[in-house]
């Protein structure tokens, strides 16, 4: 089975990808208007200040969204779920759930879950996400 | 420029479609192009601007030998013929070009001289989305849905409705892909693509492409076929990843797009004799009626189900079957917008009567970007 596609960091999202490796799951937040974001750019999308910082995300968040793939990729053995979770912060991103069963009765839309970090490279460890095991 | 100052006075689709092993994409753009302008009575010196997506237009400009002092080579998806009639709309008014040639070739099906497709994995999409197992538009494009579902309360038996109402329209239809009629168990029980997605829920892969030709409204009368009238435009773009999309159960672009188109026609919901709404998957005509005001947020899947839009209903929509059911290349804007011309011009397969008024609105990428076009039967 051929690997699935990493991506290439570049500077804009290094922060992000370091530290992934170090089991943090890093955003953005805007001084001037608080504003949390995802995905990184060294500038708030809401009111384009550049006075921005990297924040560490608590890890928690919920399902939002999903589909569970059939079809056969290279990296993944089907069924599997592509998702769309909502952060705790507010920032949704594209993941896997992961450590459940891959069917629409173990994937509720908005149980909780919690971020667990997947090496895949010496500089890529990818953000997946499983069901929640410590409470909010 | 006033609604109806510009028309449309060529449309043609490609000789053949479907499956045409026998024609590079490039070929293809020029197969319909050559159709158009017979279909205009206009010569190749007659046309002074080029639109096109898929291909740039230098490579269709010099493949038919036209020389253009209009380029605009826009690319954002299958609604990029949208947004081409719009801005040749604007061209022609601001005096930049006469005559405007907007083409679409694809050979999505059989993949000659088509370019690779790819997600580079330094972009964002390519970082932050490629690496969670996504494949095309079936793994991207679908994700919205059960948020959509779950917060109406629509069911999967509605959503199946969608493809089973487009299928009686292209049983009407010859040259459409798919005639043989479906039921709801049908599309219930064909494979599993992306679950909640089935593949009658998924669009057709084929090959073929559509081009049409503008001009301004004071010389569409000298030309053989009754003008359509370009009434109203509008046009807009999100999120090139569908993660990032604002809102999981209504598209911004949608509402962008349909609200300029709108008012920049003067034309009320009430006015429109016939719609067609891009269909790569099962659930766009429902956010489509719904993002453009056709219908309340929530109730576009009842409203289809309700047979509403089917033949015999009182709003006509995706009346070619759709890409669901018709012909889907890749980008199938150019296929609602060529059905739209022959509704109103009062030549397609599956005729609503008496087309006074009609919407074209397309989507590109994955809820990525919009464009809306309001035609017409006369100038105002």
């Amino acid at each position: 089975m051929t690997e699935r596609p990493l991506p290439a960091i570049t500077p804009e999202t290094r922060h992000f990808w370091e530290g992934a490796c170090s089991g943090e799951l890093r955003l953005q937040k805007c001084t001037a208007c608080a504003h949390v974001y995802f995905p990184p750019r060294p500038f708030c999308p809401k009111c384009a200040s550049r006075d921005v910082s990297v924040v560490r995300a608590s890890g928690r968040a919920s399902l939002y969204s999903y589909v569970i793939h059939h079809r056969a990729v290279p990296g993944f053995t089907p069924p599997y779920s592509i998702a769309v979770v909502q952060l705790e912060e507010g920032p949704r991103m594209m993941t896997n759930i992961v450590e459940v069963a891959q069917t629409p009765e173990a994937l509720q839309l908005d149980m909780p879950l919690e971020v667990v970090f997947e090496p895949m490279s010496e500089e890529i460890s990818l953000p997946l996400f499983r069901p929640a095991r410590t409470a909010a | 420029m006033k609604p109806g100052d510009i028309a449309i006075v060529g449309a043609a689709e490609t000789t053949e479609l479907g499956v045409i092993p026998g024609m590079s994409q490039i070929q293809l753009h020029a197969d319909c192009a050559l159709n158009a302008m017979r279909d205009a009575g206009l010569k190749l010196s007659d046309i002074d601007g080029i639109a096109c997506a898929g291909e740039v237009p230098t490579n269709v400009a010099h493949y038919l030998g036209l020389v253009p002092k209009w380029v605009d080579g826009t690319a954002v998806g299958g609604c990029s013929f949208m947004l081409h009639v719009r801005h040749a709309t604007a061209a022609i008014s601001a005096g930049l070009c006469k005559t405007v040639l907007i083409t679409h070739g694809e050979s999505g099906k059989s993949r000659i001289g088509s370019l690779p497709r790819s997600i580079p994995p330094a972009t964002l999409q390519g970082q932050f989305e490629a690496p969670f197992g996504v494949m095309g538009p079936p793994t991207m494009f679908t994700i919205p849905v059960l948020r959509y579902l779950k917060t109406y309360g629509v069911t999967q038996e509605q959503l199946a409705m969608v493809a089973v109402v487009q299928r009686e329209w292209a049983a009407k239809n010859p040259r459409a892909m798919m005639k043989e009629p479906i039921s709801v168990s049908d599309v219930l029980s064909s494979r599993m693509i992306a679950y909640p997605f089935r593949l009658f829920m998924c669009c057709l892969v084929t090959d073929g492409g559509g081009a049409l030709i503008l001009t301004s409204a004071d010389r569409a009368k000298d030309f053989p076929q009754k003008p359509v009238y370009i009434l109203g435009t509008g046009e807009s773009v999100e999120s090139p990843m569908i993660s990032q999309m604002e809102d999981f159960t209504s598209s911004r672009a949608f509402r962008v797009a349909g609200e300029q188109a709108f008012e920049s026609s003067g034309i009320q919901h009430a006015d429109v004799d016939h719609l067609m709404i891009y269909d790569a998957f099962a659930h766009l005509p429902i956010y489509g009626l719904e993002d453009l005001g056709f219908v309340g947020r929530g109730e576009g899947a009842a409203f289809i189900a309700e047979r509403n839009t089917a033949p015999g209903g009182k709003l006509p929509l995706n009346t070619n079957g759709g890409g669901l059911s018709y012909t889907h290349t890749g980008m199938y804007g150019m296929f609602a917008l060529q059905e739209t011309v022959r509704q109103v011009r009062g030549t397609a397969p599956a005729q609503v009567k008496d087309v006074q008024v009609a919407v074209c609105h397309g989507v590109g990428g994955m809820f990525s970007a919009s464009g809306t076009i309001v035609m017409a039967d006369r100038r105002n």
